[in-house]
């Protein structure tokens, strides 16, 4: 039996994979989104700013903000996903995916279901692939403020997935 | 039911669209205005890329665009509600948007039911005949007193 890896060992492998894949989108840090991770787990995080109200009368935050940040964590989730495959399956486990910016997923569509206000506040985010196929894949995002069973807004889209080099 | 005119409409989209912070922060603008139909670009921008290493605009961009095209276009109505809100956009993208391109949103209410509002919009980049993305969507309809 192999011993296993230092935890530091592997917390700074995903981490920096994670901060490589997340740095290289310029709309991403233009949002302000942040990500956190538990394991292979990932939230979403949206820090409130002034700049992301669409109705300055109710205060709301704006639909293509809301928009933005579901479609950000569903592209996050499904090429993290991906480089979690490439960087911790024993079999293929590949040094240079972590250093990598791999190529993200292209939306084919997106629906968003607005089910409330987005208040002023932080807005939390997690993405669920239902489907994964070598070419396409299918994934719902459900997006919250204070109450994890309180959505303000979920979407479903379908994702072309970038070809593989490796294969 | 009251209806506007192109002049006050023109009014009422500025002011709709000044008064959103993060309209202002995509720098989006007021191209036309005509019946039910608004026009609106976003200027091309760096910082608004989703795909780095081939500077395709991201998106969530090009769908923050197309809600507050379609919010307009629901404002402008002869109809117009009070306010308004998106309940539910699909948007689907037909091909990247070139890099280095503005892209110009063009949506239009075609029903004004009493509660609610359809919306159907295009994006163009300049390109070509086939559109960037294509947007089907419904607005809440607010109307003054109705409570």
């Amino acid at each position: 039996m192999k011993r296993p890896e230092p935890v530091q060992v592997v917390k700074q492998r995903r981490d920096t994979a994670l901060r490589n894949l997340v740095a290289g989108v310029p709309y991403i840090q233009f949002m302000g989104i942040q990500f956190e991770r538990r394991g292979d787990e990932l939230t979403a995080v949206l820090p409130y700013r002034d700049q992301l109200i669409g109705n300055p009368m109710l205060p709301a935050l704006h639909g293509g903000a809301t928009a933005s940040f579901l479609e950000i964590s569903a592209v996050i989730e499904l090429s993290w996903q991906m480089l979690w495959e490439d960087m911790e399956s024993p079999e293929k486990r590949d040094p240079d995916a972590i250093a990598r910016v791999p190529r993200l997923p292209k939306t084919i569509d997106f629906t968003v279901d607005y089910l409330r206000a987005g208040l002023p506040r932080d807005a939390y985010a997690r993405a669920r692939v239902n489907r994964s196929g070598r070419r396409y894949a299918s994934v719902h995002v459900e997006g919250w403020q204070d109450n994890r069973s309180r959505l303000f807004a979920q979407a479903t889209g379908h994702f072309l997935m970038p070809t593989r080099d490796a294969d | 039911m009251s209806t506007i005119d192109d002049e006050r409409k023109r009014k009422i989209a500025a002011q709709f669209i000044a008064a959103l912070p993060y309209a202002r922060a995509l720098g989006l603008e007021l191209v036309s205005l005509a019946g039910q139909v608004c026009e609106m670009r976003m200027p091309y921008r760096e910082d608004l890329v989703g795909q780095p290493e081939t500077g395709v605009i991201a998106g969530g961009a090009v769908s923050a665009l197309m809600d507050t095209c379609c919010g307009t276009a629901v404002l402008i109505h002869p109809e117009p509600p009070s306010g308004t809100a998106t309940l539910d956009l699909r948007i689907d993208y037909m091909r990247p948007a070139t890099p280095g391109k503005d892209i110009v949103a063009r949506a239009e209410c075609y029903h004004m039911a009493h509660s609610v509002a359809f919306v159907r919009a295009t994006a163009h980049d300049g390109e070509g005949d086939t559109p960037v993305a294509s947007v089907a969507a419904t607005f809440t309809v607010e109307r003054r007193g109705a409570r």
